[in-house]
């Protein structure tokens, strides 16, 4: 209600005043991820290796899934078996969630020999092996939508699994009508929040340090920080800077 | 592009596998598995181009 | 050079992985970093698409099975007559069969949801289809006359002929007493041929349809479409799960799902897709959960390809 409640344009909230629960969880959402951390222009010094594309390289396949996939939803089922445009699209939908996998399996493999779920970032890791679980379940329904003979046997073979454990009298692979709901809402949802959540962690919490990193260190050793120093200040870094 | 209605025995293609006791790989897939490999090396072992260091 | 043991618990503490890094930097631009990600993925998308495309088997109807293995459709007919083919003895969520359900020692999740997809297979496959003709076979009224121990005498009867006859051939099949069955069969034969039964059994008379249950568990009861399938190595036994016809990938990341049922205990199970999915459900939570799983988690630190990961790091501290 009152003005000074409202931060003014160019300066940071501020911590105290804020009484509205709007105004709290703004607080506290810049607080988690100010804006120079959602997107930072520098990184550590160790954040120098090839390992650190793969994450990228998948949103990258993630994106033009979605885009491929928007254009076959829009052109109905029966588009890509009788257009050539419709084949090429159909191509590049299934080129792009191959991409998605691999660059996704090799960043999951790189995390893993890079323990980079340590300090604090253990709901990172989680959230990546879900966000490679739902992939999976969305790519299952693609791969069921096909509606030609690769689709047809999938879900002959797969009802079998879903069906014994209870799955199949609710998750259909026979109903098509089911699979849509699936494939083009549901899933791609999940896959997206699972994604935007992986990631928005990731930049709250930094890029892992190297596992064998020390205080000694020649890149840590001039800016020490002080041990008083609270873990989310910024100070020190910016004094780097 | 012909005849999506109509289904017959030829049209089946083929794949490429390979085998050892009871263990067989679709071409396709054994591709896919040794291309993610590769690229696990690669990331490990090729240098990364020095970016400008800020101090 | 010694160093003390670093850690590599998933807690926050106040060591140097859980505070903000406050050593050296160096520029990075995220944005920019994006960008060149979609053009470069977007450039080997669509290169990839074009050179190897995708590929698109066309589906098969119960037309093509009907003219391209007439035998093995009659044959099939039967068993759904005298409901003896695996779908008709499937258990839930089709029909209550007892004792069909996959279990895990006493949890039955299969019969959870109870029959919550009913299917009648001799009625719904066979029966329901040709009176839906404009003139039904006069043997529909005598099928449907009799009572049900004389309609599975007459049918498996008749399946038993079926399979003892030359090219299992309905033609030349044994004299006996099948009742209807012949001609029910030959009639629902000459209706899948013309194409017509296609439409029958999926839409069940109404104009619209996305539900082919019916058409799927009629055609996997033959030995036709699974025949196909396993030509192309699609079975289950056959590491199915993960390919996709052709030389192209399939679904590779299923491999260890698709492993699990070339194995023992799995691979000889009478309960194979109960122990897999659980097993699988088990596998998924241990990855899910690794960093808390002591000796796991420990691993990276044991193995240290980190030492290749942050090379530069290392040499310069």
């Amino acid at each position: 209600m009152s003005a000074h409640a409202t931060p003014r344009p160019g300066i940071p909230a501020d911590e105290t005043d804020a009484h509205t629960w709007t105004g709290r969880a703004r607080q506290w959402l810049l607080k988690k991820l100010p804006p120079d951390k959602l997107l930072p222009e520098d990184q550590p010094s160790y954040v120098a290796s090839w390992a650190y594309v793969f994450g990228m390289g998948a949103i990258a396949s993630l994106l033009w899934i979605i885009i491929s996939g928007i254009v076959l939803g829009l052109n109905g089922p029966q588009w890509y078996h009788v257009s050539s445009l419709g084949s090429f699209v159909n191509s590049t939908h299934l080129w792009s969630v191959e991409l998605f996998f691999i660059f996704m399996v090799v960043h999951l493999w790189l995390k893993f020999w890079m323990a980079a779920w340590r300090g604090g970032r253990v709901l990172t890791w989680i959230t990546g092996v879900l966000s490679f679980v739902v992939s999976i379940v969305a790519a299952f329904t693609g791969y069921l939508l096909q509606t030609n003979f690769d689709s047809q046997w999938i879900a002959f073979e797969a009802k079998d699994a879903l069906n014994a454990v209870g799955v199949g009298a609710w998750f259909n692979v026979a109903n098509v009508g089911q699979l849509f709901a699936w494939h083009i809402t549901l899933l791609p949802l999940a896959v997206g929040a699972v994604v935007v959540l992986h990631v928005l962690l990731v930049r709250v919490h930094g890029v892992a340090p190297p596992l064998e990193a020390a205080e000694s260190d020649a890149q840590l050793l001039h800016h020490r920080p002080e041990s008083t120093q609270s873990p989310e200040s910024t100070e020190s870094r910016d004094a780097v800077r | 592009m012909t005849g999506w209605l109509v289904a017959s025995l030829g049209t089946v293609g083929d794949g490429t596998y390979f085998g050892w006791d009871g263990f067989t790989i679709q071409s396709g897939n054994l591709i896919v598995i040794v291309v993610m490999i590769i690229l696990f090396v690669l990331a490990l072992v090729l240098p990364f181009p020095g970016g400008k260091r800020r101090k | 050079m010694t160093r003390k043991s670093s850690s590599i618990s998933w807690r926050k503490t106040d060591d140097l992985a859980s505070r903000p890094w406050t050593g050296s930097v160096r520029e990075y631009d995220l944005i920019k970093e994006l960008i060149i990600g979609v053009v470069v993925v977007g450039l080997l998308v669509l290169g990839v698409s074009a050179i190897f495309g995708s590929p698109d088997e066309p589906s098969v109807s119960l037309k093509a099975w009907a003219t391209a293995a007439p035998a093995d459709f009659v044959a099939t007919a039967t068993k759904e007559l005298a409901g003896t083919s695996d779908s008709a003895g499937y258990g839930p969520p089709y029909n209550p069969t007892p004792d069909a359900s996959q279990k895990i020692g006493p949890v039955d999740l299969q019969s959870l949801s109870g029959v919550r997809l009913p299917v009648d297979n001799g009625n719904d496959f066979v029966i329901a289809p040709l009176a839906t003709l404009p003139s039904p076979p006069a043997d529909l009224a005598l099928w449907t006359a009799a009572t049900d121990q004389q309609r599975s005498d007459w049918a498996a009867a008749y399946s038993i002929a079926l399979a003892a006859a030359p090219d299992n051939d309905p033609a030349k099949v044994a004299d006996g007493d099948y009742g209807p069955a012949p001609a029910l069969t030959g009639a629902l034969l000459d209706m899948a041929r013309q194409g017509s039964l296609d439409g029958v059994l999926q839409n069940g008379g109404n104009f619209y349809n996305t539900d082919y249950t019916r058409s799927l568990l009629f055609l996997g009861d033959g030995s036709y479409f699974p025949g196909l399938a396993a030509s192309q190595h699609l079975s289950g036994d056959q590491w199915g799960v993960m390919n996709e016809t052709g030389d192209t990938p399939g679904q590779s990341w299923l491999w260890l799902f698709s492993l699990l049922y070339q194995v023992e205990p799995f691979k000889s199970a009478a309960n194979a897709d109960a122990l897999v999915v659980v097993t699988m459900l088990v596998l998924t939570a241990l990855l899910t959960f690794l960093p808390f799983i002591p000796g796991l988690r420990s691993l990276p630190r044991k193995i240290p390809l980190h030492r290749l990961v942050w090379k530069d790091y290392y040499r310069n501290r």
